[in-house]
């Protein structure tokens, strides 16, 4: 006999139906349990939300006026007889796994997560469980990230070389989680460093938790002589807009890990392409299932038939739930083309 | 390896001309000979015959990345480019190599050629193991048979001409056949491309081509822009292949525009051209020629992919070199001589020797000629050449205005068609679903029981952006899977271009047609106004497109 499940996919998110709430559900409910505060993740709308305390800044410079509860990493709350708690998932800052226990078995939904090094959040922590529900954005073995000190330096190097000729570094980026790591790891005494207005207020939300970023400024507030020197963040939807006209001369260059691919970064007709990304790779993705010892895997969001069909040859349970997650890289998506979910429903 | 990799990578990440440029020549400064000859074939589209062939390729990659086949498969379809895969996919290497790249091509890949794929799989394993990603990428993309990069064979050629003080036409002219396959770069084949030497070219050398580009003015407009037709040379476009009659000491060279030498092929245009004056080289079309009158280009394509002409190919498809214009006369070169005077000097010598040329087109307005560009498919030519008869010859396609030679192509045949199947592209197209199928209706609206049919496949004519939202749309309405390719609920409609449209039992539709492409996305229209195989049968009336079994109709 076996048992239901404690997470099921509903129309309207994935749900716990003895806990009578969602996990990052897309359409309004009157619970929601938000892993982080990507737009895909934590929509506006729901009666109610709850996130683990370092979300709180950059959920409400998200999502305005919301009624919010916080809890902090590992500690437990009662939720219809239902122990819900929250624990790191390195995506960015804020970000969570869900785990529900009851009845003495164990599910944990991650949201998205990484298990390389992030200066701007808590490190992923792998949490024991009968089922987990992973993400597979980079669910193929070509997606390979390589150390992420070595990418800082890579961009150093860019931006040194651009300045050294009296041109700006146009880096895009996507505007939470990845501009805040690259400003986090690269080396400001090389120049100023500039931002696209969808970026500072997210800045300010990462300095208010206690998040030490260097100092950024905004266009308007810099000097034409100094942008000839500066490394400039701004989102991918800023690439080939208006917004661009007052850099002049520069270099441009795109954060993702969908740069691994010469064709993507071709596609772009950028300069550079630093391979950075906010998600699991491939061998992430297996370190990280593995390590929750899990023989049920449920797996959302990127290369949903690959990983199944993987995992279940690995000998466990694995099978799919169709999510609405996936577009929060929106810039990447359109590069990456295989962002985009695949609608193929799939079970194995 | 290691320099040829990091050029590799400038030129790859690079998008303007100048640092490309420049980049070429800091390497062509520090490599010596052996390796700057292979380097300026391979980026020059040189490919040697391949080492290996890719099936035993793939099985090296599958075993060395450790992936169950499937897995790798996927890997590939995402990456669209097998070298590129197997670079991001094997385990980092243990050993290190300092080869230059003349040693791994000439001591480590061509000696492969031919050998038990066993022991070429050994081989292999031990190479990536001394090579790096981007190293790795090379060697494979070395193996598969070239690779493009952004290069053009204008901007290489202007990499030597800066590097080596020689001038950027005479480079030009000593490319030529450079990378030909029947011959392997070496040291001294390279230092010969950029010596100062006055040496002359080899007896079969043909002359870099010209080409025109395209005119898309409104007639209207032609007077302002390009005067009086008086002062141009007006021809009828063939649709042939490109190609250069080469007579010079007693033999005969032909020449496609791809640098191939196909002098082989076509045994009655040689024997005609034997009659030229040694010291003569004509500028042409090769066409099928029978009754005065070109025949469809099907027909051409016969001598082309036939290993043997035999006495059979000979009767059905008679080739003729349509010349119109003269490179040299007299062992002179003629390229600066004003296009008047090469035309007159053409016409003395088709008169005296036997010479096919084309045919002046005369008209007092550009309306008048655009009436008689209204003939194009019923004379089986695809519209008008203007060419300003005081214009040099020049090389490739120049991008300065005063090109002087221009095509003014009739429209292509277009018809709204459905797309029913798409398939991953490569390249910069790697991962997005770029290459379509399409299909027409079988019958009216309104009728029983209609379906679609496919009748074609088209990969060019979107810009980017309408790819990706095409992309979108694909994956929303996927009906099935096969392997890379995708079935769909049919939504959407494509005006579909081409050139020539002939009968095809091959084809589930009948038809096949050429030069397809999209025009423009019809988000428009609906799919049940999309055109029919009657559409399309209407077309194949006009006699440029006869059935390419002769007889059959």
């Amino acid at each position: 006999m076996t048992e239901p499940p404690l997470i099921v996919a509903r129309p309207q998110g994935l749900y716990c139906p003895p806990g009578d709430f969602y996990i990052d559900p897309w359409r309004n409910v009157d619970r929601a349990v938000i892993t982080h505060a990507h737009g895909d993740h934590a929509r506006p709308g729901h009666a109610s939300y709850l996130a683990t305390t370092s979300a709180e800044h950059v959920l409400r410079t998200r999502l305005g006026q919301i009624s919010l509860q916080t809890i902090d990493y590992g500690e437990p709350i009662d939720i219809n007889g239902v122990r819900v708690s929250l624990h790191p998932a390195g995506h960015v800052l804020g970000s969570s796994q869900v785990r529900v226990e009851k009845g003495g078995r164990v599910w944990v939904a991650s949201g998205d997560y990484k298990l390389n090094p992030d200066a701007t959040c808590v490190p992923f922590e792998p949490v024991r469980c009968d089922a987990f529900i992973t993400e597979s954005t980079f669910g193929l073995p070509i997606y390979r990230w390589d150390d992420s000190q070595q990418v800082f330096a890579d961009i150093n190097t860019w931006w040194s070389a651009n300045a050294e000729s009296g041109r700006a570094s146009l880096l895009f980026c996507y505007a939470f989680g990845k501009a805040q790591r690259i400003l986090s790891g690269v080396d400001a005494s090389i120049g100023r460093i500039v931002v696209h207005g969808a970026v500072e207020p997210l800045n300010r939300a990462y300095r208010a938790s206690g998040v030490a970023l260097p100092p950024t400024q905004l266009v308007s507030e810099t000097d034409k002589a100094d942008l000839s020197r500066a490394l400039v963040l701004a989102p991918p939807s800023a690439q080939g807009s208006p917004w661009m006209r007052r850099f002049g001369d520069y270099s441009d260059a795109f954060a993702s890990g969908w740069m691994r691919l010469r064709g993507t970064r071709r596609r772009r007709s950028l300069d550079r392409g630093f391979v950075l990304s906010d998600h699991a790779d491939w061998p992430g993705l297996i370190e990280g299932i593995g390590a929750t010892g899990a023989q049920q895997v449920i797996v959302t969001h990127g290369q949903i038939p690959v990983l199944v069909r993987w995992l279940t040859e690995q000998g466990l349970d694995a099978s799919a739930f169709e999510t609405e997650y996936g577009n929060e890289e929106a810039g990447d998506a359109e590069v990456g083309g295989t962002a985009v979910p695949e609608s193929a429903p799939e079970s194995a | 390896m290691k320099r040829f990799a990091k050029l590799f990578n400038e030129l790859d990440t690079s998008t303007s001309t100048r640092s490309k440029v420049d980049a070429l020549k800091r390497y062509l400064a520090l490599a010596d000979a052996a390796d700057a000859a292979w380097a300026v074939y391979f980026l020059a589209g040189g490919k040697p015959r391949q080492a290996i062939n890719s099936r035993v390729l793939r099985e090296f990659a599958t075993d060395a990345s450790g992936l169950p086949d499937w897995l790798f498969e996927e890997s590939y379809q995402a990456v669209g480019d097998l070298a590129e895969t197997i670079a991001l996919l094997l385990p980092p290497p243990t050993r290190k190599s300092d080869g230059t790249l003349a040693f791994w091509i000439e001591e480590r890949l061509l000696p492969l050629r031919g050998r038990a794929p066993a022991d070429m799989l050994a081989a292999l394993r031990g190479y990536v193991d001394e090579l790096d990603a981007p190293e790795r990428f090379l060697l494979i993309k070395l193996i598969g048979g070239g690779f493009r990069v952004g290069v053009s064979r204008l901007l290489i050629t202007r990499a030597l001409a800066e590097h080596s003080g020689i001038d950027a036409k005479l480079v030009a002219q000593r490319m030529i056949g450079y990378t030909d396959i029947a011959m392997a770069p070496t040291a001294e084949r390279y230092l010969s491309l950029i010596d100062s030497g006055d040496h002359a070219v080899a007896d079969g050398h043909p002359y870099p081509f010209f080409l025109a580009h395209s005119l898309t003015l409104p007639v209207e407009q032609f007077a302002d822009e390009l005067g009086t037709p008086a002062d141009w040379l007006i021809e009828w476009k063939y649709d042939g292949i490109r190609a250069q009659l080469v007579r010079r000491a007693g033999k005969v060279w032909l020449w496609s525009r791809g640098e191939e030498l196909i002098t082989e092929r076509f045994p009655e245009i040689v024997e005609r051209a034997r009659t030229l004056p040694d010291g003569t080289v004509l500028d042409g079309e090769i066409l099928v020629w029978r009754d005065d009158a070109p025949q469809p280009f099907a027909l051409l394509q016969k001598r082309v992919t036939r290993k043997s002409v035999t006495a059979n190919v000979l009767r059905e498809a008679p080739a003729a070199f349509m010349a119109y214009d003269l490179l040299e006369a007299h062992a002179e070169d003629m390229r600066l001589r004003p296009q008047g005077e090469r035309r007159t000097a053409l016409e003395k010598i088709a008169d005296q020797h036997n010479v096919l040329i084309s045919p002046r087109v005369t008209g007092d307005s550009w309306e008048q000629l655009a009436l008689l560009r209204e003939e194009s498919r019923n004379r089986g030519v695809e519209g008008l050449m203007i060419k300003h008869l005081d214009s040099t010859y020049r090389v490739g396609r120049t991008k300065d205005a005063n090109a002087n030679w221009w095509k003014w192509k009739i429209d292509p045949y277009a018809v709204d068609a459905v797309l029913v199947y798409a398939q991953r592209g490569h390249g910069r197209r790697a991962s997005l679903y770029s290459d379509y199928t399409f299909a027409v209706w079988t019958s009216e609206a309104g009728t029983n029981e209609r379906a679609l049919v496919p009748f074609t496949k088209a990969y060019s004519g979107l810009t980017d952006e309408e790819i990706r939202k095409v992309d979108a749309a694909i994956r929303r309405t996927t009906i099935e899977k096969f392997g890379p390719v995708r079935s769909v609920t049919p939504t959407m409609v494509f005006e579909i271009g081409f050139e020539g449209i002939q009968r095809s039992p091959r084809h589930k539709s009948g038809i096949a047609v050429r030069f397809p492409r999209m025009l423009r996305w019809r988000q428009d229209k609906p799919i049940d106004e999309a055109d029919t195989l009657g559409t399309l049968q209407s077309l194949l009336v006009a006699p440029s497109t006869l059935s390419v079994e002769s007889g059959s109709d």
